[in-house]
């Protein structure tokens, strides 16, 4: 018996229906530890790098850490990791809520998805019990008509994944969505599971979940809670303002991404900021599971055109569909942003990739015919239009549909869209933060800002305060916050503790739990490992030195104005320093030394 | 009067970790079905609510129980359970006016105040629960809860 882990994987073939259970193997869980790490070991294990993401022979895992469903701080996570949609990379896609946790009492670590059903389907998971049922109820339905449907023909007590009308057909930036407004939101986890006909798994769970010492990791769980509490960012200002208390502080800092990065600060910043959003629409703050820092927005807007309610704006999700596009008013961005919960959809690729349209518009690239409408930055009725014509791919939703990449591609202007490996960028211009810059660059799934927070050292000093515009030891930078952040995606629990802990009070928690005796060392080796273990499936799948790059806007055309004014990104130095601290050759690839040591 | 578990609702966060607290202290696991707190979430409401025990002074779990099982810790003015000699009738469940006694697995369950130290409190980060007298809770508030939660019982029965 493991503790802290379910022990067992739950695998399920669509095409027949048939489900079997397997042990997780102990001396794999060590050395991958959960979650994103063990998810990726057996996908890379079982699938083949080349295989089209949309093809039956993609997998799509669904996997917790050994801290999900305890109490390790932030410890509810779960990953969905497939080959992605948008990128043709690893995906692994990170989600809070609830459902994580209930797998694992369900006697669950992992949920193996393989191939494809005739007809929509659906998988529920009642203790252990698991049978793949007819969804056709199901299918075309809203992500929240969806799980109010499982609700009533299930039980509350159920806990439910689910796609929308965009995963059911193929957006290519589709998430899966649990607790109607959490996602697994990019990369297209959503394609896969749409493309596979699963419409939702719904799970209940009553068993429990030991640890391997209980009193110490009930002393590090509380040692953690309170350096959480006692942290300025974890303990009161985002809780108070949300992830969106960035938009000043990177407004301010001249990297907040505005008109599809032609500028790096917004006017109107002050009306999308948490601040605002505190002021204007938000209900009252909401956690995920076993989340003392509540950084989740309940929000309603109570009047006009654009009135709802549901959950968010986050930050990059009020920048995508705000500052990005050039919309100011916050009702209209929340508006495209309950749209995209909805319909399931990635809120910054859609965002982005209207951003990417409106440049395309506006150079001539795209006329008005195409479009379907004046396609100007700041248009917010266009963009709370596009994004429900995205999900359901209708008209020019069906181009856009494709994401930023593929959008620029077809009118000819390939270098307006804003991304790495197909992956737009989250709220950060590189300009202004070069460490930041370089993460794009490298991480494994493309342009995407939670595989290493350099916003965290670069703009808020934590741990320390490094200079942004500045390539020096970005690269050693980046490493430490990429191989943690593999380990705590892993474990299972959430990449904002980092602002108030580190790597001892993680390891002992992990170390506690499962009574692998771990040290700090290992931990973080595992987080390497695992860091090695998906650029190896990329190289496979046919990514090199090539891919780990910025858009020419970055490299070659200085910021406008603004704290920036005047930086491009000095890559290639920070790359090759990366690539040799990493062990890896000129190319970027993997050395045997370097392998053999991991184990790989 | 004696001290209780304050709930204030305004300030859950849904984050649930005072029902792994409470299931790790009473029974070695995590596992919220055997939760003496439970809250419940309604996504869409923005409704969080905390439901544990009371404590009433006037008990109806203790004047059902058929085998006097239920009684009242003079130390900690909980209602608590001797196990020995509980007979898993259900009566204390069914009793409660506030759903907030579990029977399942084989065993009855209900908030016994850890004894006077409750686990969940120390896990409530924002400061939702807290462990104090009675009369700090206005009869009126905590009237309006019990409703409340009376009312969620039955949605919950029907």
């Amino acid at each position: 018996m493991m503790s802290a882990y379910a022990g067992k994987i739950l695998r399920v073939d669509l095409g027949s229906g048939r489900t079997r259970e397997e042990d997780v193997d102990p001396k794999l869980a060590r050395a991958y530890i959960g979650g994103r790490g063990l998810g990726t070991k057996l996908f890379c294990d079982e699938v083949d790098a080349t295989v089209d993401p949309l093809a039956p022979e993609n997998k799509l895992i669904l996997a917790a850490g050994p801290l999900t469903g305890t109490t390790a701080m932030c410890g509810g996570r779960f990953m969905a990791i497939t080959k992605g949609v948008l990128t043709g990379a690893i995906a692994c896609s990170n989600c809070g809520g609830n459902f994580g946790p209930e797998m694992k009492y369900a006697g669950y670590d992992m949920i193996i998805l393989e191939g494809t059903a005739s007809e929509p389907v659906m998988l529920v998971i009642d203790d252990g019990f698991a049978q793949v049922r007819p969804a056709d109820h199901l299918w075309g339905k809203t992500v929240h008509e969806t799980e109010d449907i499982l609700h009533g023909q299930l039980g509350e007590d159920f806990k439910c994944v689910s796609i929308g009308p965009a995963g059911e057909k193929l957006v290519r930036f589709a998430s899966i969505m649990n607790d109607k407004n959490r996602a697994a939101g990019r990369s297209g986890v959503g394609a896969v599971m749409g493309s596979k006909k699963l419409k939702a798994v719904a799970v209940r769970g009553t068993h429990g979940l030991t640890v391997a010492e209980p009193e110490a990791f009930r002393t590090a769980c509380l040692d953690s809670m309170a350096k959480l509490q006692a942290g300025e960012i974890t303990g009161t200002g985002l809780k108070a303002f949300g992830t969106a208390i960035l938009v000043n502080i990177i407004n301010e800092s001249g990297l907040f991404p505005t008109r599809n990065s032609t500028q790096g600060q917004f006017d109107a910043a002050e009306q999308i900021s948490g601040e605002t959003i505190a002021e204007k629409i938000l209900v009252r703050p909401r956690s995920c599971f076993a989340c003392p820092i509540a950084c989740g927005r309940v929000t309603a807007v109570k009047e006009g055109k654009y009135k709802g309610h549901g959950e968010g704006p986050e930050y990059e999700t009020i920048w995508a569909l705000g500052a990005d596009v050039g919309v100011s008013d916050l009702a209209a961005a929340t508006k495209a942003n309950y749209i995209c919960n909805e319909m399931g959809m990635d809120t910054i690729t859609a965002g982005a990739t209207i951003a990417c349209a409106m440049e395309l518009f506006e150079s001539g690239a795209i006329t008005e015919t195409e479009a379907g409408c004046k396609l100007n930055f700041g248009n917010a009725d266009a963009v709370v239009d596009l994004v429900a014509k995205i999900g359901r791919r209708d008209g020019f939703g069906d181009v856009l549909a494709e994401g930023g990449a593929r959008v620029a591609e077809k009118y000819g202007r390939p270098e307006m869209f804003m991304g790495v490996k197909k992956l737009e960028f989250p709220a950060y211009d590189p300009r202004g933060a070069f460490g930041m810059g370089l993460q794009y660059a490298t991480s494994n799934r493309g342009a995407c800002h939670v595989r290493g927070f350099l916003i965290s050292p670069e703009i808020l000093g934590i741990p320390e305060k490094a200079d942004p515009h500045s390539p020096d030891g970005k690269a050693a930078l980046n490493i430490a916050f990429q191989d943690i952040t593999a380990a705590l995606d892993s474990a299972g629990v959430c990449l904002f503790v980092t602002f108030s802990i580190g790597v001892p009070e993680l390891r002992t928690m992990l170390q506690t739990a499962t009574g692998f005796d771990y040290d700090d060392d290992e931990f973080m080796q595992a987080g390497e490992r695992i860091w090695n273990l998906e650029r190896l499936f990329n190289q496979r799948a046919g990514f090199s030195k090539k891919d780990d790059t910025l858009p020419k806007r970055m490299l070659e055309v200085p910021m406008p104005s603004g704290p920036a004014e005047g930086k491009t990104v000095p890559l290639d130095q920070m790359r090759a320093e990366y690539y040799t601290l990493r062990g890896w050759d000129a190319e970027g690839r993997p050395t045997g030394e370097k392998l053999a040591a991991l184990g790989l | 009067m004696t001290n209780i578990l304050v709930i204030d609702p305004e300030k859950c966060t849904s984050c649930r970790l005072c029902e792994l607290a409470c299931s790790q202290r009473n029974d070695g696991t995590f596992r919220p079905t055997w939760s003496r707190i439970d809250v419940t979430i309604k996504v869409d409401e923005a409704f969080y609510f905390p439901r544990v025990c009371f404590q009433c002074e006037d008990s109806p779990c203790v004047d059902v129980c058929p085998t006097s099982a239920l009684y009242r810790d003079e130390k900690t003015g909980a209602v608590v359970l001797e196990q020995s000699l509980c007979n898993e009738c259900r009566m204390c469940e069914v009793g409660c006016p506030y759903g907030v006694i579990q029977c399942r697995d084989g065993k009855a369950r209900k908030c016994e105040l850890c004894g006077g130290d409750p686990e969940c409190v120390r896990f409530c980060s924002p400061g939702a629960l807290r462990y104090e007298s009675g009369d700090t809770w206005p009869q009126a508030a905590r009237q309006a809860y019990a409703d409340r939660l009376q009312a969620l019982a039955k949605e919950a029965q029907a």
